[in-house]
């Protein structure tokens, strides 16, 4: 499956065996995106959060 | 018989995520994904129908994690870890409060709640030492002093931040230790695996996000029972506990309530996220075992 990268339109690539809320990133602009929706074959991506001062263990 | 679900909040799927998700399902129960990023809870309602009676905590963000854990726990949702556990892990002058309260060893820390104090704490530690924000992760901001003058630049900086968490200065004595620390997971009453995090070339820090390498390190009895008391000191859960060496013993420095075990399962042939569901599992029975009986009375 592939999405649109919102940033460059280039083609991301999304692994069959992927889930809603995964990270992917853009081959060519390395924007981060979180897999939205899937389904028959079709995928959604939003624009993933930036890491945050409280992020980690 | 229903299958046992088990919701694993999350704000962003990662490794460990997927695994627990497919060790649940190996085990035969069901495990319900639950974002955290888009939970509206009204307050107001006796429970939320919608999420399991256990949940795994897995929120990258400390705070969303907290506050979720103690919005679930109000409606009687119980959490791996509790929100109390999660608050001492995620705010390291807790921690280290609740460890040495516990007799447990840990480095020397000094704390002050001022630019104009901090100095006093950093020369009462003496140099080299170490400063550290209260709340941060994956070695953010965790900067070695050796001498007066960075001391100086360092406080500087912080006092012109906004953010008021950056005029508390932690300041910590700097363990002279090999150049590796040990990340040990406990789940429950079992240390289920002990590694050695060895700094990447360009770095002092062992953080594994930081590009630390991992090997596999024995797990002594001395080693298994501080660990042990750290875990228990903090609530118990599912924990990693951080251990430096400083001649010839052990010394607790952090306790992760959301702990990350990627790096870890490199170096074991267990399975940690098992374990993690296992330990999910039993006390996900022990709550419907509770249930049956109160509802026969």
């Amino acid at each position: 499956m592939e999405a649109k990268c919102l940033e460059c339109d280039a083609s991301v690539k999304i692994e069959v065996d992927a889930v809603i809320g995964e990270i992917v990133s853009c081959p060519d602009c390395g924007a981060d995106y979180e897999v939205a929706s899937l389904g028959n074959g079709t995928v959604t991506i939003k624009t993933a959060e930036s890491v945050k001062e409280d992020w980690g263990e | 018989m229903n299958k046992p679900t088990i919701g694993i909040l999350y704000d962003r799927i990662r490794w460990e995520e997927k695994e627990l998700a497919s060790r649940l399902e190996s085990r035969g129960a069901l495990a319900q994904m639950i974002d955290a990023k888009m939970q509206v809870l009204p307050l107001d309602s006796s429970r939320f129908d919608s999420i399991p009676e256990l949940v795994l905590g897995r929120c990258v963000s400390y705070y969303r994690g907290l506050n979720i854990a103690s919005t679930f726990e109000a409606h009687g949702i119980r959490i791996i870890n509790s929100s109390e556990v999660l608050e001492l892990c995620g705010n390291k002058l807790l921690t280290s409060q609740i460890l040495s309260k516990n007799g447990i060893a840990t480095p020397k820390t000094v704390v002050a709640f001022s630019s104009e104090s901090a100095m006093q704490a950093i020369e009462t530690i003496g140099f080299p030492c170490v400063m550290k924000p209260i709340v941060g992760s994956w070695g953010r901001q965790v900067v070695p002093i050796r001498d007066r003058e960075t001391a100086e630049a360092l406080i500087e900086m912080r006092e012109q931040q906004a953010d008021s968490m950056q005029t508390i200065f932690y300041i910590q004595e700097m363990i002279k230790r090999p150049p590796r620390d040990i990340r040990c997971i406990a789940v429950g009453d079992d240390v289920v695996t002990s590694v050695y995090r060895y700094a990447a070339d360009d770095s002092w820090k062992t953080n594994v996000a930081l590009g630390g390498r991992t090997e596999p390190c024995r797990l002594t009895s001395e080693l298994e029972d501080i660990v042990l008391r750290a875990a228990r000191a903090v609530g118990g859960g599912i924990l990693g506990v951080d251990v430096m060496e400083r001649e010839g013993e052990y010394v607790v420095h952090e306790v992760n309530g959301t702990v990350e075990f990627k790096g870890a399962q490199t170096s074991t042939d267990l399975s940690i996220a098992d374990r993690m569901v296992e330990y999910a599992l039993s006390l996900e029975q022990i709550s419907a075992e509770k249930a049956a009986t109160s509802a026969q009375a």
